[in-house]
């Protein structure tokens, strides 16, 4: 259906497109824009597919000037940085948008965040600067739901794992069925306390507002979570959060639920105390002494 | 508020489903939505994005606030129901009411029945996943036959008996419409109301109706709702009575209550301007079989096709305006962002504006990236032009005609006029002008058909290969051949045919088969597509059923029946058990329903539901078809009298619209739709 788009995690474009890049010249070759959305809600049950399909339609409905491909069958320019997988909400999902045009980036978030259903937001917009969004996306920071599991048997099970050198579970991909190291990957986990977490758990789940009330997604308070925060290096294939729940239960006899309730935190580079760097950090920079530059000339 | 407990007013929690643990409200929640439980089923699922909601332009609004609720319902899969024009523009002539309410369901898939009946949780709305047996109405949108078992699996789920007559004034009424409901007589037990032809305004007058009447406080209870609907030209089956001679044949159909109507009509929207919905089309978030916006050009068709059900039901002809076309576009465009717009129709080349559209719109979103196609094109080199205006933009892929009968003689039959030269002539026009594939759709099991009809076919499509190499140049050329099975069905002329049995139609399409393939060069180039004859029995025994048959529905769903229209849950050798055992008794069978001719004098059992057609002028055409004698079309020759416009007080509405056309301006930004917030001032538009 979108012969055009690239199958997460391989190797991106060539790299002409980053040379140009780095000038972001107004011209045929377009602007480059970096976005950091969020999926919450009932929308983390749907696949890259559907969330690039969404993607596209609330860009032409918002009148974005997108660029284009050529040939036979044009398709919008949008890279996409790997996305979280279907049923896994995320704070932290990255893309790059080609204009034709150079566009005010607040006019164009707040456009599209108009147009965007509910559960898809653009938490920002940055032009895009030097160097290659997705060679910064190297590790997640997660949240990991273990519903009806205590904080306690938790923890002891985060224990047994971070002990272990090494834990292996098996997934099966597309390719067939794959062993991943999920211990070699985790670089930190923590059982968090979830009334500690209280707010932070409905920055992440609730997004209505007084005028469309919604009667779905009541965070149930009265059930006990088990939570986990950790951080994980994005290895090929990548761990996700369902490899360390099974993980957890290859470790410990831990009376997990089939699949976590999972949602990414953060993306980006580890640096040197384990953190996960902003990835965008660079662009925003990069777009403030432009635009200093500018006023200056 | 209104009292009483018919037709649900406010909450009635724990009458289908024990509510097992009640949610903490954030805010007032009269009838729950049950998505905290549905929740932890969806990663265990396949396809979890269809039962989450939440699509752009869909309407979510306060249960209090409203008095009539609807629930709309087709009963396939979400990726087929989403694209259903007939449920989308219910749902938003609804919404738009005050004080109406409308939200979907759709029938899910058995990973998901499984775990909701495991877990308790009923049939719910995509919109705000509120059970569906708290509403008023629960309005069942049939376009095929092949969705009656689910229909039987919703309301089980949904905790609503199965049978009519088992229903209190606890639950909803449950009320069937489409092209299938022209004969709702299969499922006549498990439906309470039945409403023929086009539902915007029946909506609207059944939403009356209830409100008066929930807000005289529901006197007589359901019965005496049923009354009014049915004193209001709905049909409601169990209100008529059916009673059968020895020999099975139906003997009468009559009412059983005083002031309901002996014959049931059908209803005919008129004036279609006054209607552009959708104006704010459902933009899925899973994928579903149209990836496209459809915009209805005009409703209704002449052609006089005697196989076609739609082309019969649906007269007179009402196009909707240049101007409403480009409105509707533009609009449609604005409210969903799709890449493709389908201008909808059952021949959509016959609007007698067509050529206008379809420049006008080409030009307006050239350089937008916005696809325009046009289903359902004749045979006709016209069409070629018209496809090469709308593939202007590049995609150039492949162009479908459907002649729908290999020889000349079973074209004539079917009154589907088209000559062989013409063909030939169309699709070399198609291939010189860049089309690489031809798509052909045809019939096998027509009345009166040989095996020479259909192993005409295959020369027809050898044929399309050579002119399309001489017309082009090149040999890459293919050509997809496309047969399904003929179904009678009713009110056409061929309601009195007999079905081909399948063991016939399989033999003639592997005959077909070798035929192609027996020329090895030219064979290669010609794909075949065809789907076995069982199928089109069994939605022939469910097209020309009468009551007998919801027996033999309700025992193939208790033995696991469900998506019949899917191949891979579809079980033949289920249905023919369940009418061998369900049928005999009743002094009918299978064959009786299906491969037997009917006679003039009989009744048939849709005889008193009335599409307007005229019995005696569905009778000559069937007799005109056995001589294959042709019928013209009354948009441009006199009328023939088939009864439709006198019937319904209707006439035939088409162009020219007589309007000025407007200037139209190309948008050109990528987008179909202008947004001047990007136009900076030092913008370079």
């Amino acid at each position: 259906m979108y012969p055009g788009l690239r199958p997460v995690g391989r190797p991106r474009r060539s790299t002409t497109e980053e040379t140009l890049s780095q000038y972001q010249p107004a011209t045929v070759t377009g602007w480059k824009v970096r976005l950091r959305y969020t999926k919450r809600d009932r929308l983390r049950f749907a696949s890259h597919r559907d969330l690039t399909r969404v993607f596209e339609r609330a860009l032409r409905r918002a009148g974005v000037p997108l660029a284009y491909s050529r040939g036979y069958s044009p398709h919008p320019r949008i890279s996409w940085a790997g996305t979280a997988p279907t049923g896994v909400a995320s704070e932290a999902e990255y893309a790059e948008l080609r204009l034709e045009r150079e566009v005010p980036v607040e006019t164009l978030r707040n456009e599209l965040r108009a147009a965007l259903p509910e559960g898809l937001d653009v938490a920002e917009a940055v032009p895009a600067g030097a160097g290659s969004l997705e060679e910064r996306l190297l590790a997640s920071r997660w949240w990991l739901e273990l519903d009806g599991v205590a904080p306690g048997e938790t923890s002891e099970a985060l224990c047994r794992l971070l002990s272990r050198d090494s834990v292996e579970v098996e997934r099966v991909t597309r390719k067939g069925r794959r062993v991943l190291d999920v211990r070699a990957a985790v670089v930190s986990a923590d059982s968090v306390d979830p009334t500690e977490y209280g707010v932070h758990l409905d920055a992440v789940r609730d997004r209505h507002s007084v005028d469309a009330p919604h009667t779905d997604d009541c965070p149930d308070r009265a059930r006990q979570y088990g939570i986990i925060v950790m951080v994980v290096r994005h290895t090929t294939p990548v761990v996700r959060p369902d490899d360390v729940l099974n993980a957890l239960r290859v470790v410990a006899d831990l009376p997990v639920p089939g699949v976590a309730r999972a949602t990414r935190l953060a993306q980006g580079r580890l640096d040197e105390g384990g953190a996960i760097a902003d990835p965008l950090a660079q662009d925003r920079a990069a777009a403030g002494s432009r635009q200093v530059g500018s006023t200056l000339g | 508020m209104v009292t009483g407990s018919w037709l649900n007013s406010g909450v009635r929690r724990g009458t289908v489903v024990p509510v097992r643990h009640p949610v903490a409200t954030l805010w007032h929640v009269p009838v729950e939505s049950v998505y905290p439980r549905l929740e932890p089923l969806l990663p265990h699922v396949s396809k979890p994005v269809q039962y989450v909601g939440g699509e752009p332009n869909a309407t979510v609004k306060d249960w209090d606030e409203t008095t009539v609720r609807w629930c709309l319902m087709y009963p396939d899969a979400y990726e087929v129901g989403l694209p259903n024009q007939g449920v989308m523009i219910l749902y938003e002539i609804l919404n738009e009411q005050p004080g109406v309410l409308a939200e979907r369901t759709y029938a899910v898939w058995p990973d998901m029945e499984e775990l909701m009946r495991r877990h308790g949780v009923p049939q719910f709305t995509v919109d705000a996943h509120r059970p569906v047996a708290a509403f008023d109405v629960l309005g069942v949108s049939f376009a095929t036959e092949l969705g009656y078992t689910n229909l039987l699996t919703a309301l089980d789920l949904a905790g609503v008996p199965l049978r009519s007559r088992e229903r209190t004034d606890e639950h909803p009424v449950v009320l069937a419409g489409g092209h299938a409901a022209f004969n709702p007589e299969p499922v006549a037990d498990f439906v309470d109301a039945v409403v023929l032809g086009d539902g915007e305004r029946a909506v609207l007058e059944i939403t009356e109706l209830v409100r008066r009447f929930k807000a005289e406080g529901r006197p007589g209870g359901r019965e005496r709702l049923l009354r009014r609907l049915a004193e209001h030209g709905v049909y409601v089956p169990g209100f008529h009575e059916v009673t059968y001679r020895p020999d099975g044949h139906i003997e009468r159909v009559r009412p059983t209550r005083e002031g309901v109507p002996h014959r049931v009509f059908k209803r005919t929207t008129t004036d279609l301007d006054e209607w552009p919905y959708p104006k704010q089309p459902l933009v899925p978030v899973a994928e579903s079989v149209h990836e496209r916006m459809s915009v209805e050009i005009f409703r209704g068709c002449t052609r006089g096709c005697r196989f076609c059900q739609a082309g019969m039901i649906t007269r007179p002809v009402r196009e909707r305006s240049k101007r409403g076309v480009e409105d509707m576009v533009r609009r449609g465009l604005e409210a969903t962002g799709f890449e493709e717009v389908g201008l909808l129709s059952l021949s959509s080349a016959d609007h007698s504006e067509i050529g206008e559209i379809t420049k006008g719109l080409a030009d307006r979103y050239e350089g937008t990236n916005t696809g325009l196609s046009l289903p359902s094109t004749r045979v006709d080199a016209f069409n070629v032009d018209l496809a090469n205006e709308l593939a202007r933009n590049g995609r150039r892929s492949g162009l479908t005609f459907a002649p729908e009968g290999g020889s000349e003689r079973i074209r004539r039959v079917i009154n589907k006029t088209v000559s062989e030269r013409d063909l030939i002539r169309t699709v070399s026009t198609a291939y010189a002008s860049g089309w690489r594939q031809v798509k052909l759709y045809f019939m096998c099991g027509l009345p009166t058909e040989t095996d020479e009809d259909v192993l005409r076919i295959a020369t027809m499509a050898k044929e399309v290969v050579r002119a399309g190499r001489s017309a082009s140049g090149r040999r890459d050329i293919r050509c997809t051949v496309s047969i399904g099975g003929f179904v009678p069905k009713p009110h056409t002329p061929f309601q009195w045919a007999a079905q081909a049995d399948p063991d016939t139609v399989d033999a003639r399409m592997r005959a077909l088969r070798e035929e192609i393939g027996s020329d090895r060069e030219l064979g290669r180039r010609i794909g075949v597509r065809y789907h076995d004859g069982k199928p089109s029995l069994i939605e022939g025994l469910l097209s020309r059923g009468d009551r007998r048959v919801g027996r033999v529905i309700e025992r193939v769903w208790r033995e696991g029946g469900r998506f019949d229209g899917w191949n891979e849950y579809f079980s033949y050798e289920r249905w023919v058990r369940a009418a061998a055992e369900v049928l005999p008794p009743l002094g009918v069978d299978m064959d009786w329903f299906t491969t037997r001719e009917r006679t003039r004098d009989e009744v048939l059992p849709w005889d008193h539901l009335d599409s307007g057609l005229d019995r005696e002028w569905l009778w000559n055409d069937w007799q005109d078809a056995l001589q294959a004698r042709e019928q013209e079309d009354c948009r441009w020759t006199p009328c023939f009298d088939c009864g439709v416009c006198p019937t319904t007080g209707t006439d035939i509405e088409m162009g020219p619209s007589g309007r000025p056309l407007l200037p139209i301006t190309p948008v050109r930004d990528g987008s179909p739709v202008p947004n001047t917030a990007f136009d900076t001032p030092s913008g370079d538009r």
